[in-house]
Formats: structure tokens, C-alpha cells, sequence
């Protein structure tokens, strides 16, 4: 009798090449692509220095992208950056990506189309899962297991049981995929999908943009999730031909696969949603949050909210309005064509007038790496994915995780509100 | 393989910014990286930790970012062993990839206190808390992760 699996225990089992895995069951598996950047490359560079055999397994299946302190921020952060460069030379690394073709990792290689349904991707950052979005299995690791996976090609996994969130509704206006994703940590809490795939299914899934899917999938990690994960429908095989070349392969749940858990998300219940410091399950709704909370700076960008929509999003509020005195508002686009395809629609154009900055490609505020640090009680709205304690600068400041159309709102009010005020 | 050493507790989700804040990842030298660890948290845990002592949490230890860096750091510290209810699974990775012992027990987690002499056997999964004569069965170690362990790391033991 054939064995019901999940859809992530199906792509595992394929690249262990087995005919059937169970959750529990331990497997190596073949690596479609392993993707580090320049803050865990450099870590996993000097542990590969200590492999014998010294090498990679394919030039053409690595990534690394400088996106995190760059343009360098300091010395330090240079001589990192110089030693990836080096060894990308040295090795001749395909995905190579550097100051002018960079973008943020997660938000570029769905766009270069290095990513597709049914690979098996690691990478040493967190929010590598967000390629789920696309039906992939993808999961961050740390350098040293970015270090074997470069060299040999494999990755042993401890194969995950599965929580799945049947999504049904229709979202109303102002309703995103960061929203759907707060609202799923809030319910859950920010380890209630440890070790666990989240899989995500359902007619409401129709309802969502691909770049609402690429948000979901990229915050499973605060969940705890090992990964995010979406079915094939149209809108992710028409994104992945307009962006790749690569042959793809569609996986789908079986329809009698064994879950945990199971969640039913009604889109059109939800409100935009606010994680409060200093976890993202702290969650509110706009229309909870009641007090008025004065917000020092507006951060829209990262790889959680840095794409096309989230920015035409933040257009559409900031148009003709000029963001609150004594605010910055920071726009940090994710990539280099999404800042044209941005300067070509006039939206940087609207974020200027409006008072805001525009920055090239970076990490940096959303790590308190630089681009936006926050002083000792001051707080910011963001659109990006972590509030921990001191995330964005002094470890007295604050950080609230909402939707680029909150944050822009938020921006022209200097409190935190909803959209349509 | 065994850990003696007093404990340092911490609550639940501790994650790796304040583990090791991003400001200090662009450094590489290991030992000048150490003397930032746990600073968000606890900013006298670099003058107060010594060699072997260990560090007590509650659930989801090490969430958040996937930095190596953070179980490098706690392990430069000399730390001997960390106990938790439950891991973050990147942190749980890393730490074994790096040569660092961590043991998920509930009941450990719960009662031991700041300050405690903590005693761990990795083969049988027995914690012993010296100051307060109570007992706590952990999962022993599987062998293989002795062995990274013991070779201080998953690359030297896979070239071993």
C-alpha cells in the first residue's frame, strides 16, 4: 500500500532518492542550490578551507550574494566582502552577486530565476525558506553546513511533520501577505511550528500575489517553521517562466498526507496586523492597538517587504503627502530591477516629494547593521521580519513589524494607524 | 563525555541578536567576537562566565538569525553545555556542526537556578544539580554526535 507524504516529504524523498520518508526519518539529500552572503560566506569560506578535498561541487549551483553590509559599512565589513569576492574568483562562481548586481538575496534569486518548484535549497540566512513560495523546499542552515553543502553537494535532514493552514477567503484592500503572516505567528507563537513544515493550502491561496506568497513563506522561520511552502498554480508557473530557464517540477500534497495540525486562515476576516516588541507573535490588530504610538522612523524594504508591490503599495498611500515632521522614512527597494522598474512607474519619484529616502539594496537597517540605526528609545514601524530586543539599534529602542501600507500610512502620521486614515 | 560548571539562566526565545548582536558579525577573530556574547541580554555575562560553567534557558533557544556565530561565541566563552526546554532548529544545527553540547529537558530547564553546580553525563542524558541534590533525565548524546563533538566540529569529523 503506497504511504500518504506531505508535499516537502516529497521533494525530500526524490532528492534522497527513496520511494517513501516519514517525518522523524533522517535522509542526505541532493542540493539544488546553496546560497550564502557576505556576513555566514565568510565563516563557511574558512571551514571549507579545512575540507581536504578542496572545491565545490558545481559552480553553477552556489550563490553568493553580498547583501547585507553593502556598499561596506566599515573596514571589517569590506574585508569580509573581499574574501568572498576571492574566493567566487577563485572557484568561478556563477551567482556571484556584487555591489551594482546584487540585491537582497531573497528577493533576487526568485528574480534571476535561480529558484524553482521541487529544488532542494539551503542557505546560510535564516529566511531562505521564503523560495517555498514557489513550491520549493528551502531552509536556512548555518555557515558550516553551507561549507559541507558547497563542497559536497548533499545535506542530511531530520525529515519535518507538517502544520497545514487551508486558506480560504477573499482579503480585503489593504490586506497583505505580511498580514497573513502576523496574524498566523500571532495564533501560533513564534516556536508553534518548530521543526515543522508549514504548508499552505487552499482556494484562498488564488487571492494572493506571488509577492504576498514570497513574504508568507520568507517569515515561516519566525514561526519556527524548518520551512514554508505553497502549492503550483498558474501564478507561480508563469512567474517562474518569465524569470528562469530551469525545468521545474510540480509536487503536490498527497490527499490523504497526516498533519499535525491543521488551521483554517479566512482572509476576509483579517485586519492589518502590528507585531508589538519584542517578539513578531506579539500581534495586534490596527483596530486593538487603541493608544497612540509616536514612531521615529518608517523602514519599507528587506526581503520580507522590499518587492514592486509592496513599493507601489507604499506610493499609492504617500502620494501628494509629506511624511510626519521628525520622522525619516527609509524605502530600500530589494533589488536593482526592482529600483528601475520603481524609477520607471515614478514611484521614487513620489517617495522623494513625500519626504522619504531611497536607498541602493541592503540588509542593513533590518539587522541594526547600519542605513537607519534607532537611538536609545526611539521607535520605528518596519516592514521587515524580526523585533527582538536592540534588532534595529540600541537595545532600548523598538521595533513594530507591519505591512508597507501601515508603515506608510504611519509614516505621514507619525503614529502608527491604519491605511485609510 | 561530561560538563561540569554553574548555571546561567535565561528565559524563553532567546534569540541570536542578543546572543550576538549584528553591530559585531563583521568581525572574524573569534576571540574578540566572544567578548560580545549574550551582551543584549545580559551585558555582565563576559565578565562573570568561566570555563565549563553552563547556560540554562526555556523553549526555542537560539531563534532568529541563522549566524553561526552565536553558538561559536558561546563555545569561545567556554561554556560546556547549554540546556533548554527546546532549540531553534538552526541554532540546534549549528551547535552540533560547531562542537557545542546542548540538551533539550524540560525538567532541567524549570529547576535549576541561577548560580547552580550542574553536572551532565552526555552518555546516559543525566543531569545532576549539585547545589539543590536533584536529578534530570536528558536524551544521552548519540554516538556520532559525541564524535563531532569530540573532534570539535562537523568538518574535522567528516575529514577524520
Amino acid at each position: 500500500m503506497k504511504k500518504p507524504m506531505t508535499m516537502t516529504q516529497k521533494i525530500l524523498a526524490d532528492h534522497a532518492h527513496l520511494k517513501y520518508v516519514e517525518a522523524g526519518q533522517l535522509i542526505e539529500a541532493d542540493l539544488d542550490l546553496v546560497l550564502g552572503n557576505d556576513i555566514t560566506t565568510p565563516v563557511a569560506i574558512r571551514e571549507i578551507g579545512k575540507v581536504e578535498k578542496e572545491g565545490v561541487f558545481d559552480k553553477d549551483k552556489i550563490a553568493l550574494v553580498m547583501d547585507h553590509f553593502i556598499p561596506n559599512k566599515d573596514i571589517k565589513s569590506a574585508e569580509n566582502c573581499k574574501c568572498v569576492r576571492e574566493f567566487a574568483m577563485k572557484h568561478d562562481i556563477s551567482h556571484y552577486y556584487d555591489v551594482g548586481q546584487m540585491g537582497i538575496e531573497h528577493a533576487l534569486l526568485p528574480e534571476k530565476g535561480l529558484t524553482v518548484a521541487g529544488d532542494v535549497i539551503i542557505g546560510a540566512d535564516s529566511h531562505t525558506c521564503t523560495y517555498g513560495a514557489l513550491g520549493a523546499f528551502s531552509t536556512g542552515v548555518g555557515s558550516t553546513d553551507m561549507a559541507c553543502g558547497m563542497a559536497t553537494g548533499k545535506a542530511w535532514f531530520k525529515v519535518p511533520s507538517a502544520i497545514k493552514f487551508n486558506i480560504t477567503g477573499k482579503p480585503s484592500k489593504w490586506i497583505s501577505g505580511k498580514d497573513v503572516i502576523l496574524h498566523i505567528i500571532g495564533k501560533i507563537g513564534v516556536d508553534g511550528a518548530l521543526y515543522r513544515s508549514m504548508e499552505f493550502a487552499g482556494e484562498g491561496i488564488k487571492e494572493l500575489s506571488m509577492d504576498d506568497r514570497f513574504t508568507i513563506a520568507n517569515m515561516a522561520i519566525e514561526a519556527g517553521g524548518k520551512n514554508g511552502i505553497f502549492p503550483v498554480d498558474e501564478k507561480a508557473e508563469s512567474y517562474m517562466k518569465e524569470h528562469s530557464k530551469r525545468a521545474y517540477k510540480i509536487y503536490e500534497a498527497d490527499s490523504d498526507a497526516v498533519y499535525d495540525e491543521e488551521y483554517t486562515i479566512d482572509l476576509s476576516t483579517l485586519r492589518p496586523t502590528v507585531a508589538f516588541p519584542h517578539l513578531p507573535e506579539n500581534t495586534k490588530t490596527i483596530d486593538e492597538i487603541g493608544e497612540k504610538i509616536k514612531v521615529d522612523q518608517a523602514v519599507i524594504g528587506s526581503c520580507t517587504n522590499g518587492r514592486l508591490e509592496d513599493l507601489r503599495t507604499a506610493a499609492g498611500i504617500l502620494k501628494g503627502k509629506k511624511v510626519a515632521k521628525n520622522l525619516r522614512c527609509i524605502i530600500i527597494p530589494a533589488t536593482q530591477d526592482i529600483y528601475l522598474k520603481a524609477m520607471d512607474e515614478g514611484l521614487l519619484k513620489i517617495f522623494i516629494e513625500a519626504g522619504a529616502i531611497v536607498s541602493t539594496p541592503t540588509c542593513g537597517p533590518c539587522l541594526g547593521g547600519y542605513m537607519g540605526i534607532l537611538a536609545k528609545g526611539e521607535r520605528c514601524i518596519s516592514t521587515t521580519n524580526r523585533n527582538f530586543v536592540g534588532r534595529m539599534g540600541d537595545v532600548e529602542s523598538e521595533v513594530y513589524l507591519s505591512s508597507p501600507a501601515v508603515a506608510a500610512a504611519s509614516a505621514i502620521t507619525g503614529y502608527i494607524c491604519a491605511p485609510e486614515d | 563525555m561530561e560538563a561540569k560548571g554553574h548555571a546561567f539562566k535565561y528565559g524563553d526565545n532567546v534569540d541570536t541578536d542578543v546572543i550576538i548582536p549584528a553591530r559585531y558579525l563583521a568581525i572574524q577573530d573569534r576571540e574578540e567576537l566572544a567578548m560580545h556574547c549574550m551582551e543584549d541580554i545580559d551585558d555582565t555575562f563576559v565578565k562573570r562566565v568561566s570555563k565549563g560553567d553552563l547556560i540554562i534557558a526555556g523553549k526555542n533557544f537560539g531563534c532568529g538569525s541563522s549566524r553561526e556565530h552565536a553558538p561559536i561565541v558561546i563555545k569561545e566563552k567556554g561554556v560546556s553545555c547549554v540546556i533548554a526546554e527546546t532549540f531553534a532548529r538552526i541554532f540546534y544545527r549549528n551547535a552540533i556542526n560547531i562542537g557545542l553540547p546542548i540538551i533539550e529537558c524540560k525538567e532541567a530547564s524549570e529547576n535549576i537556578e541561577e548560580g547552580d553546580e550542574v553536572f551532565v553525563n552526555f552518555d546516559t542524558g543525566v543531569i545532576k544539580n549539585l547545589t539543590k541534590n536533584e536529578e534530570y533525565k536528558g536524551q544521552p548524546f548519540p554516538e556520532f554526535m559525541q564524535k563531532i563533538i569530540k573532534s570539535e566540529g562537523l568538518i574535522n569529523y567528516i575529514n577524520s
